[in-house]
């Protein structure tokens, strides 16, 4: 035991973190080769597709767009995919694959779950296995998790090349972004880890749900279904909408700890890789790995300290006869003790904790324990992590934009402090660059503190409510941080599937999606159109280990600044009452 | 800047990832899996002739006394509804949590600390496992009601436990049903 975690759970963490690196660097290089339209191994597999695909579209790839016509396309591709959804969930009934006859969505439970995924949040209202049919999963909730997770790249790919653009208003083509980002990267990962995952026990048939004898003499229900194949996008875009109500607590999402690993790492794979993209892209890989070296020192302490905590255990429970003492010694008594409610066996502290850290960190939002049955502190770090804008990795594409906002504002601080004028990678940062990045930054704050206010006000809000005292504060408090920053995962005590919490919920996800997306996409143009100046003795270094602290400072301060006093009044108070006993 | 232009290209990019992506890509991987892993992709179901006993991955309701007893669970209707997968969402302060505990407790009848795991839901409601502290409390109770020596109650566990994949990753557990079916004789 060091720290409250033992040496096997030390050791978990550090093997994740390595294999996380190690498997980020390689995809990092080939992300960059791929926005960048170079050839690459799978180019003899896909080029004619995506020809087809620009002839039936009308799309000339080689057409460049501004940063207005890029958003167009984002927002018109965005609303039609909405479109789709909406309708395809409020017909499922009459639709195929639906052996177990379950009935159209309610209006405001398709409104929420379509803008969920359009958005790339993936919030939970509805529970897989009683609400979807096959089809609705499949053809519905599928397709929008490889394309939704596309657009944050593609918006990314713009930013990019809004930072190394010179005087020009081109951000490239959207619609060559997305084509190229769904067919060269999305699908072989996820191809590759579905079938992996169906190696460790993963289901994927389309058979009606199983009825089984127990011993016991009852007769179970098994619900089963093609999971396989949504589980692997699912972890791979930063989707996190379960097939399954319980998510990836689910046996059948996420059978052994080996699948737990593929599937954590499946989290923050593509968001730490696109980091190593970013320098490459830049052309100063130094700037890339600066990024990364600051979310991870970031993620790495938060990870310990949850957990820690969880490991520390419930007093209710040990004074209610539990104990709850980690034990490694030998297999006949093993076991792994701590705050075991809401965990799974297989899991135990150490894999269901790196798991809470690395989904809220990543705008993934997929669970393999309760969240809402964390220790106080324990569930406090989750929803900081999402509170400090999801930019510690945070969504595919959405994160390191985020990040990159944040890049901007700490680079006109420093300018401040020191008498620079701010500049970032060669470009002028202007009022018009802070204007926007300051609206990326607090809008979603904004949201989530209004919108929690307005909840627990009025009836309405309170009616779904289920624990009692501070936790149920809680509850609705990670609800509007987890729809306005678009992670989607939940304390999921709170009855959310009301038409109250559907639609303000599901107007937190577009707000927290597109006035983060637009701005970011502003922000490109406007850098596009300014020459790249050379580095002078004046110029602010943005590799160094200084900068790094910097950047964190900033990222922590608005983040800690903004929630303290809402942190308090939910798990801070609930840790008060927890060890007073 | 114009929508007009942008309409074709969306409605057709949404039409091919509809079909790619809801079609084509989930098919494809149940062609593969399926042929590669058929039982597993089936859902790991353990037959007695033509009857399903259960999944190995699914966990069971368990009170009688000469089963080995797994988590806690929250599901509705009843525990171990894998027709919807359920936590407790309990709160630590929760006193609901705190009652599950203290009658679990009295059920199990036992001297002296409880490991955490056999007083607590799991978060899926469905866990097909407890930890190997967990059942070894529960030997002397399994072969009392079995009339059967402690021991081959010990063995039917030690068959059915699993150490950390690798060594390292996840817990050492052991699998409730398959324990139960080795004391039945139904499995050797």
């Amino acid at each position: 035991m060091f720290l409250g975690i033992t040496s096997a759970g030390w050791l978990q963490l550090v093997l994740y973190m390595a294999a996380l690196t190690a498997l980020a660097v390689p995809l990092g290089g080939y992300v960059a080769r791929v926005l960048s339209g170079q050839r690459n191994w799978l180019s003899p597999v896909f080029t004619r597709v995506e020809g087809l695909i620009y002839a039936m579209g009308d799309v000339r790839p080689d057409q460049d767009m501004t940063w207005k016509d890029y958003a167009a396309a984002v927002i018109l591709f965005s609303f039609g995919g909405f479109i789709l959804l909406f309708g395809l969930l409020l017909t499922q009934g009459v639709l195929p694959l639906n052996p177990q006859h379950l009935p159209n969505l309610t209006p405001d439970l398709a409104f929420n779950t379509a803008v969920s995924f359009v958005t790339n949040t993936n919030w939970q209202s509805y529970a897989g296995e009683t609400t979807l049919s096959y089809f609705s999963q499949m053809v519905g909730l599928t397709v929008q998790n490889f394309v939704s997770a596309a657009v944050g790249i593609a918006v990314l790919a713009a930013l990019i090349r809004g930072l190394t653009g010179q005087t020009t208003d081109k951000l490239g083509n959207f619609w060559v972004d997305l084509v190229r980002i769904n067919l060269y990267i999305l699908l072989p990962l996820a191809l590759i880890v579905a079938v992996a995952l169906s190696s460790q026990g993963v289901i994927q048939t389309f058979a009606s749900y199983v009825t089984a004898h127990t011993l016991e003499g009852a007769s179970q229900t098994i619900a089963v279904g093609p999971v396989a194949s949504q589980e692997a996008i699912k972890m791979l875009g930063t989707n996190g909408g379960g097939f399954f109500n319980t998510n990836s607590a689910h046996p059948f999402e996420n059978p052994t700890p080996l699948s737990n690993l593929i599937e954590m790492l499946s989290i923050l794979l593509i968001p730490a890789a696109l980091c190593f993209t970013f320098g490459k892209m830049i052309g100063d890989r130094r700037q890339g790995i600066a990024i990364f070296a600051a979310m991870t020192l970031v993620f790495v302490p938060l990870t310990a300290a949850c957990i820690g905590l969880e490991q520390a255990g419930n007093p209710h429970l040990v004074a209610a006869g539990a104990d709850t003492a980690p034990n490694m010694e030998g297999p006949a008594t093993a076991q792994a003790g701590g705050n075991m409610e809401g965990k799974d066996t297989r899991f135990g502290i150490a894999n269901s904790a790196i798991w809470a850290t690395a989904t809220t960190a990543a705008s993934n939002g997929s669970v393999n324990a309760m969240h809402d049955s964390f220790t106080p502190l324990g569930g406090l770090i989750p929803m900081i992590l999402m509170q400090f804008g999801e930019v510690i990795y945070g969504g595919v594409g959405s994160g390191l934009y985020g990040m990159l906002v944040f890049v901007i504002l700490t680079v006109f601080i420093a300018g401040l402090m020191v008498g620079r004028t701010p500049e970032y990678l060669g470009k002028k940062i202007g009022a018009f660059e802070i204007k926007m990045a300051s609206m990326a930054v607090l809008l979603p704050c904004a949201l989530v503190l209004i919108c929690t206010a307005v909840a627990v006000l009025t009836p309405w809000g309170q009616a779904g409510i289920y624990n009692p005292g501070a936790q149920g504060f809680s509850e609705v408090l990670y609800a509007f941080t987890s729809a306005a920053n678009n992670n989607g995962s939940a304390f999921a005590g709170l009855s959310a599937n009301t038409p109250f919490y559907n639609s303000l919920l599901g107007l937190c996800m577009l707000f927290g999606r597109f006035f983060v997306l637009l701005p970011v996409l502003a922000i490109a143009g406007s850098l596009a159109a300014k020459r790249t100046v050379p580095a002078s003795a004046g110029t602010l270094p943005t590799h160094t280990p200084l900068f790094v602290v910097f950047l964190i400072g900033v990222i922590v301060l608005v983040g800690v600044l903004t929630y303290a006093p809402a942190l308090v009044l939910g798990p801070v108070i609930e840790h008060l009452n927890l060890i007073k006993g | 800047m114009s929508l007009i232009k942008h309409i074709q290209p969306t409605v057709v990019s949404l039409a091919v990832f509809t079909v790619l992506f809801g079609g084509v890509y989930p098919l494809a991987t149940t062609a593969i899996v399926q042929t590669a892993f058929h039982d597993k992709a089936e859902g790991s179901l353990i037959r007695d002739g033509q009857t399903v006993i259960g999944s190995r991955l699914i966990g069971q309701n368990f009170s009688q006394p000469q089963y080995l007893w797994g988590r806690l669970s929250a599901t509705g209707p009843a525990p171990y509804n894998a027709a919807a997968s359920s936590g407790s969402n309990y709160g630590v302060n929760n006193p609901a949590l705190i009652e599950a505990a203290k009658a679990r407790r009295d059920a199990l009848n036992l001297t002296g600390p409880v490991p955490v795991d056999l007083l607590t839901a799991s978060g899926s409601g469905l866990d097909p496992h407890i930890s190997p502290a967990a059942a070894a409390v529960q030997v002397p109770r399994i072969a009392a009601a079995r009339h059967m020596p402690e021991q081959r109650v010990r063995d039917a566990i030690a068959a059915a436990t699993q150490t950390p994949d690798f060594g390292v990753l996840g817990e050492a557990r052991v699998n409730v049903l398959e324990v139960n079916l080795r004391l039945d004789g139904r499995l050797k």
